[in-house]
């Protein structure tokens, strides 16, 4: 790759000669870090984490971890899923009552790849998250256990995420540390929307149309 | 590519791209009377701007460190733009060692042929995309289409314009020229034609016009093997490209395909992973007027098991090295597209996207696509803005956009084409007359005979070359006594000399 008629070597020479007059600048984070946290306690930041995601209109449940199955039961039937899939590491005791789940996954434990057309069959999914956070009302996923590959978060139209108190950060700054950036990431932020048409907020094209968030002290 | 011996001096000119793609158009005077004369674009463009700059400003105003981040985002671009290179080596290195292909193109036709290539070589007949400014810039889905295959575009208001035969005329909105009931007609007429008609006894219910996008394009989403996007960011330290979006289309082409092909101009990197924390709050914030989009991938070459396992990056130069040149210029780079000064922009109000000819409307479509062009190609654009300022304001990472546009007017005054103008002419005479206060005294007077033509204390249109300034203008006419006369003529007060 070291062709200096190469379409490479000649971008890179030309940054090469325009960088000459330039000086790299000093770069002051005095915004607010990862740690600065005002002042806000644990309970605090519950509250404006769930302030945050009914504001983008996802429905939030607070239970304790003993309830967690059952409020998953109670969301499904709620919103008429008939069918639900987990993924590899989502904790049996978190499963519901009443609707056994499709397992994706590789191999293990009986769990099979579903293709995306037997994933756009699924009324639901269930998973849990890598970290959220509260300020801007965010889960992360990152594909760990319990969250699975991207695909079976995207293509059923309910997402039911579970998310622990523990796993909420304050601010953005507070949630990078915490991820691997070789990992394929998703950051949600309500349910799929739109503002396309006269710039009115419509809930719901592709991705998931309704997305409910389990709390969990 | 050139056949050239590979030993000589590396060429660095000419930088600018020939074959820029979609950066210019007709004069921006011409096309702005056009859209001007248009009612229902003005009412469609006024409501949907002033709507999103009320929504930014109060999530804007929620941050209480919003200028410190604002300056550290500046700062940031700024630093990766001192050391682009060693940041596109590193960049290229990483998303390598991730199971990524890195390709260069230098221009716009390097670029598509590139794309077109690695479609051909997945078999391609069809393509999904994902919004991308830079794949608009470079014209890929008209070069795909050349090359017979199809590009599909997903994002709802991309695909209103492409359904409706359409121009984009906002960076974030692309059919934010089009109301409701225009949508729907345009839904009804043209789905059938390629897809899945819209469903019958579709309303004007933006929920409904949404709704008609989903089952529309599903079937594309499950079934297309190849898809293009663009970048919003690209992490050097890591090699990990970012999607920033609201629908989930985003998110199906991202994931679904088998092969992903994403264009990047290379003024969209930054140097580590930490810096995202500063760009995941300005953008959101400045564009859709959200504390966070509903939807943001990040993925870094490719992952076993989980979506595309052939990823292929296209670093596009198209012009970018030429405005990285410019001294007073190469702030432009900075940009992260959030469209926050055209929704303030007086000029982009009233007149819309498509009077500036480029895919870059606006303020920062007025700087970025003579950058990007050389003023030659674009000489009307820098004038297409009253220089109020409040671009800069409302700018996430603070880009002088007036100053700029100064910078490139007197650019364009020093054309060799623009110096023998009537106006160049008329400005040197004046400089005559200005130097010397006997002459500027003497010609005053003599103006003021001028106002015995002028109806009702105006000359609303004077003979050429003062016609093109009357032609939108009421010219005064001039007073029966200069200020000079009155000031020399005036009794002399206490203190006063």
């Amino acid at each position: 790759m070291t062709d200096p008629s190469s379409s490479r070597e000649r971008v890179l020479a030309r940054v090469r000669s325009a960088k000459a007059t330039m000086t790299e600048p000093p770069i002051a984070r005095d915004y607010r870090t990862a740690g600065d946290h005002d002042g806000a306690d644990g309970e605090s930041l519950i509250e404006v984490f769930i302030d945050r995601l009914i504001d983008y209109r996802a429905q939030v449940t607070r239970v304790a971890d003993d309830d967690v199955a059952g409020a998953v039961s109670d969301i499904l039937g709620r919103e008429g899923a008939r069918s639900l899939v987990v993924t590899l590491g989502y904790p049996d005791r978190w499963r519901p009552m009443g609707l056994d789940p499709v397992v994706d996954g590789l191999g293990q434990d009986g769990a099979t790849l579903l293709s995306t057309t037997e994933l756009d069959g699924i009324d639901a999914v269930v998973t849990t998250c890598a970290v959220a956070v509260a300020e801007t009302g965010t889960i992360v996923l990152d594909g760990g256990p319990g969250q699975g590959r991207r695909a079976i978060t995207l293509l059923p139209d309910l997402h039911i995420v579970v998310v622990r108190t523990e796993q909420v950060v304050p601010r953005v700054p507070d949630a990078l540390p915490l991820l691997n950036p070789r990992r394929p990431l998703t950051w949600i932020s309500g349910p799929s929307a739109t503002s396309d048409i006269e710039l009115n907020r419509v809930e719901g094209v592709h991705g998931p149309r309704r997305l409910r968030a389990i709390i969990v002290d | 590519m050139t056949a050239t011996a590979g030993s000589g001096p590396i060429p660095v000119d000419p930088p600018r791209a020939t074959n820029t793609g979609h950066l210019h158009g007709r004069p921006f005077p011409a096309a702005a009377r056009v859209a001007l004369g248009d009612s229902q674009l003005r009412r469609n463009i006024g409501k949907a701007t002033h709507t999103i700059r009320d929504k930014r400003a109060i999530v804007v105003d929620e941050l209480a460190d919003w200028r410190e981040l604002r300056a550290a985002g500046a700062a940031i671009k700024d630093a990766t733009m001192a050391r682009l290179d060693t940041y596109l080596e590193q960049l290229e290195e990483q998303v390598t060692a991730a199971g990524g292909v890195v390709h260069w193109a230098a221009d716009a036709d390097e670029a598509n042929r590139i794309v077109i290539d690695l479609c051909r070589r997945a078999e391609a007949t069809d393509v999904v995309k994902v919004k991308s400014m830079a794949t608009q810039e470079i014209r890929l889905n008209e070069a795909l289409a050349d090359a017979g295959i199809s590009a599909w575009e997903t994002d709802l208001a991309e695909l209103i314009v492409q359904l409706g035969h359409d121009m984009p005329s906002h960076i974030l909105v692309p059919a934010i020229h089009r109301n409701r009931a225009e949508i729907r007609e345009i839904f009804n007429r043209e789905m059938g034609k390629v897809g899945r008609p819209a469903p019958s006894g579709l309303s004007d219910e933006p929920a409904a016009l949404a709704e008609a996008a989903r089952v529309h394009l599903r079937q594309r989403f499950l079934s297309t093997d190849v898809a293009i996007s663009g970048a919003n960011f690209a992490v050097a330290e890591t090699g990990t490209v970012m999607v920033v979006e609201s629908e989930g289309n985003g998110r199906m082409c991202l994931t679904l395909p088998r092969t992903l092909i994403t264009v990047m101009g290379i003024e969209k990197l930054i140097p580590t992973w930490r810096d995202l924390e500063v760009f995941l709050q300005l953008l959101p914030r400045s564009s859709t007027g959200e504390r966070m989009n509903p939807y943001t991938t990040m993925w870094t070459g490719v992952t076993e098991g989980d979506g595309p396992q052939e990823f292929h990056l296209v670093l596009l130069d198209n012009g970018r090295t030429a405005a990285l040149a410019d001294p007073e210029g190469r702030a432009a780079l900075r940009c992260i597209r959030c469209s926050a000064c055209l929704n303030v922009c007086p000029v982009y109000e009233r007149t819309g996207g498509h009077a500036y000819g480029s895919i870059y409307p606006g303020p920062i479509g007025a700087v970025l696509s003579p950058l990007l062009t050389g003023v030659e190609d674009n000489t009307s654009l820098p004038f297409a803005s009253s220089l109020c300022g409040a671009c800069y304001d409302v700018c996430p990472v603070a880009i002088d956009i007036p100053s700029m546009l100064v910078h490139l007017r007197t650019k364009v005054a020093a054309l060799p084409e623009k110096a023998r103008t009537p106006e160049r002419q008329l400005m040197r005479a004046l400089a005559w007359v200005m130097s010397s206060p006997s002459r500027w005294t003497r010609s005053i007077r003599s103006m003021g005979l001028g106002r015995f033509l002028a109806r009702n204390g105006r000359f609303s249109s004077m003979p050429p070359p003062i016609s093109g300034w009357t032609a939108t203008r009421d010219l005064p006419a001039p007073p029966e006594q200069s200020f000079r006369d009155w000031w020399a003529a005036r009794a002399p007060e206490d203190g006063a000399s």
